[in-house]
């Protein structure tokens, strides 16, 4: 049992670190870039795609073993479609703020390449745990990147985080960073730090192995 | 006349879904590598996308409204989208084998293009760039294949550039990925210089 506890919470640290669907695995990225111009634009996406991937790796694993392989993808399309129709219809329902700034970007989490890579990669071959320890993972890394890339849009775009003024009254915002452009350039810098940070602690762990033996 | 001219130079310029409006960027940074990959990806796409907003504008209008489903707008669809891709590959596969093989990686790659699923959703709710007027039926199919057009200028053009980055000598920490998103950044700085045009546009209309 301890060891069954040990393998989920790794899935679930895999998802959320090791291979952060964004920094790593370079997935869904329309989204990432597209709604990050406010902190809680951010936040919102990412709990909102969290939901819709950790329902539909449950449902498509539980059902791994019913759905025939040839007309997998189409049923995993309905399944992804219908969480995110809920989502969509609840958002515009109970949040119709956030809704309007999202967007059309919410009916596209459908398309939205991480959920359909862990249903095939991941759902379609692991039991209904682990798969909800992957999706909650990979949702919640998803969320905390694009979260992060948000708040320095946010901050540099408009000199606020979450609303909240942040830089001087006298601080030119940049308009760019809440542009298309903006989005592009921030993600490759982020991306060039987090390939450093990466590298400096690959190069400590191999330092410790080495002291070690 | 007018209305086909604004929407060939405001899908393909002005408003370019990868470079203006964050369509589509997976497949964008994914086969971006090479100029002849690009060009077949952006092949299929045209296709699928073109089929894709014709279909979709007809299952909207006769199936959707007059039933009132709309809310299940976004199931009927991706289901639309993916069943064309599933017809299109096997279709290929049996008329033109020797354009499946090219295209063959990519064919199922667009069922998960968002650029697909963002077209015919904007044309029948939006009107794409037509000031919130829906398009007709023609329109909408026009407009569809002027999406895709734009979507496979971008990505030449980007995967043109990787390739001379490629033998360039670039600083180590900037190959890769960083280096292309810093690139498309650039592209879209000139990308937003159209901007201007539709105004333009305008006057002459």
């Amino acid at each position: 049992m301890a060891d069954r506890k040990n393998t989920v919470t790794r899935t679930f640290l895999n998802g959320l670190i090791t291979e952060n669907p964004t920094f790593t695995l370079m997935l869904g990225m329309c989204p990432t870039l597209g709604v990050t111009t406010a902190a809680s634009n951010g936040i919102g996406m990412g709990l909102a795609t969290t939901f819709v991937l950790v329902c539909s790796n449950l449902f498509i694993s539980l059902l791994r073993k019913i759905i025939p392989d040839k007309v997998r993808i189409p049923a995993y399309i309905v399944i992804i479609a219908s969480f995110v129709t809920m989502v969509d219809l609840f958002m515009k329902a109970y949040l119709p703020d956030l809704s309007k700034s999202l967007g059309s970007y919410i009916p596209l989490i459908v398309v939205n390449c991480i959920i359909f890579a862990r249903a095939e990669s991941f759902a379609a071959k692991n039991g209904p745990v682990q798969s909800l320890a992957d999706g909650l993972g990979m949702g919640l890394g998803f969320t905390a990147s694009i979260t992060l890339l948000s708040i320095v849009r946010e901050l540099f775009g408009s000199g606020t985080i979450f609303g909240a003024q942040i830089m001087p009254e006298s601080y030119q915002p940049m308009d760019i960073m809440n542009k298309v452009p903006g989005g592009f350039i921030t993600l490759g810098l982020m991306m060039i730090l987090v390939n450093a940070i990466k590298k400096i602690i690959g190069k400590r762990r191999a330092a410790r192995k080495e002291a070690l033996a | 006349m007018n209305t086909f001219l604004v929407i060939l130079i405001g899908q393909i310029l002005i408003n370019n879904y990868v470079m203006c409006q964050f369509y589509g960027i997976c497949p964008f940074l994914g086969v971006s590598k090479k100029v002849d990959t690009a060009l077949g990806m952006g092949m299929a796409v045209t296709f699928v996308i073109t089929l894709a907003s014709f279909i979709t504008w007809l299952v909207q209008n006769f199936i959707l409204v007059p039933l009132e489903l709309e809310y299940l707008q976004t199931i009927a669809f991706i289901l639309v989208i993916a069943v064309l891709v599933q017809v299109v590959e096997n279709a290929l596969k049996k008329l033109s084998p020797s354009l499946y093989q090219a295209l063959g990686v990519y064919l199922p790659l667009i069922t998960t293009n968002c650029v697909v699923l963002a077209v015919a959703q904007k044309n029948v709710t939006e009107g794409a760039i037509m000031d919130g007027q829906t398009l007709g039926l023609l329109a909408s199919t026009f407009c569809g294949f002027c999406a895709a057009i734009g979507f496979t200028l971008a990505l030449v053009l980007l995967a043109g550039i990787r390739e001379r980055m490629e033998q360039s000598n670039m600083p180590k920490w900037m190959e890769g990925f960083p280096g292309a998103l810093i690139m498309a950044g650039l592209m879209a700085i000139a990308f937003m210089g159209f901007g201007g045009l539709l105004q333009g546009l305008h006057l002459v209309g």
